[in-house]
């Protein structure tokens, strides 16, 4: 039964993981393309750390605490990259795709 | 007493959690750990005070955790969300750059509410104008940006707002 679940958990964060991917290759300009990878990969990256936690405590003795660590490291850090590479890209104006809406400051 | 409490311990929560990451680093609940984070946890915060010169105070615990559990749960919706965006036709998407004049004024609010854009449904927050005014956000898929912007103000800024600013 755990094993499933195990599975189950690590082909969605897989999949994610991928998705995330996919639209960084798909997406048409810059600003776009951050979506994918600040968001699917949350997800992705989330449900391998939860199958990881589950893995280690049922098989090891004791609880595996490191997975938490990550997920907070994680939730930290890419969204402060992601502001910073948006940043840098509007101070050199990274080309962006004609369709941008720009709302009225 | 009070005085002395402030000048040994300057940013209670600050210790708290390094203390708490450090035995969760070493996965362990081994008293010599126990000591080394507890000295680390008075040390760090005393030795980086010029990094912390504002006190950070936080208020209504109940907001603090429905705010967690709403940004978990948006953070979880967004994902299926982008991903059906990325696999959908591209050619459909409309970005956007949306400006959201932030009424939040604390610096760590800021920070967070920053974050927490970039983390959930289709949008990553880019630039914070130089007066801490206005926040550039960029948007995958927007169809009203009014909308976004009132939801987003609503959802994350005020209670962000409610937890820094009563103190």
């Amino acid at each position: 039964m755990l094993e499933w679940i195990l599975s189950a958990l690590i082909i969605i964060g897989a999949v994610f993981t991928l998705i995330g991917s996919i639209g960084l290759f798909k997406l048409p300009d810059f600003y776009m393309r951050l979506h994918g990878p600040t968001k699917a990969t949350t997800l992705g990256v989330g449900a391998i750390l939860i199958a990881s936690a589950l893995y280690f405590g049922f098989k090891e003795d004791g609880i595996s605490l490191h997975e938490v660590l990550i997920t907070l490291f994680l939730f930290i850090t890419a969204p402060v990259s992601a502001h910073l590479m948006a940043k840098a890209a509007l101070h050199i104006e990274t080309r962006r795709i004609q369709r941008t809406r720009q709302h009225p400051k | 007493m009070k005085q002395f409490f402030k000048s040994f311990l300057p940013h209670p929560i600050l210790s708290l959690v390094l203390w708490g990451v450090w035995l969760l680093l070493n996965n362990t609940l081994a008293p010599g750990h126990i000591v080394l984070g507890a000295i680390l946890a008075l040390l760090i915060p005393k030795l980086t005070a010029s990094f912390w010169p504002e006190k950070v105070c936080l208020s209504h615990p109940v907001t603090i955790l429905k705010f967690t559990a709403i940004v978990l749960w948006d953070i979880m919706v967004a994902n299926i969300i982008v991903a059906k965006l990325i696999l959908g036709r591209t050619q459909h998407l409309q970005p956007a750059f949306l400006t959201i004049e932030l009424d939040i004024q604390h610096p760590l609010g800021i920070s967070l509410l920053a974050n927490t854009i970039s983390l959930t449904p289709g949008t990553v927050s880019c630039d914070l104008s130089e007066d801490r005014r206005c926040l550039l956000v960029h948007g995958l898929h927007v169809e009203d940006a009014d909308e976004t912007i009132n939801e987003i103000k609503q959802r994350y800024e005020r209670p962000l707002m409610e937890i820094f600013e009563s103190c």
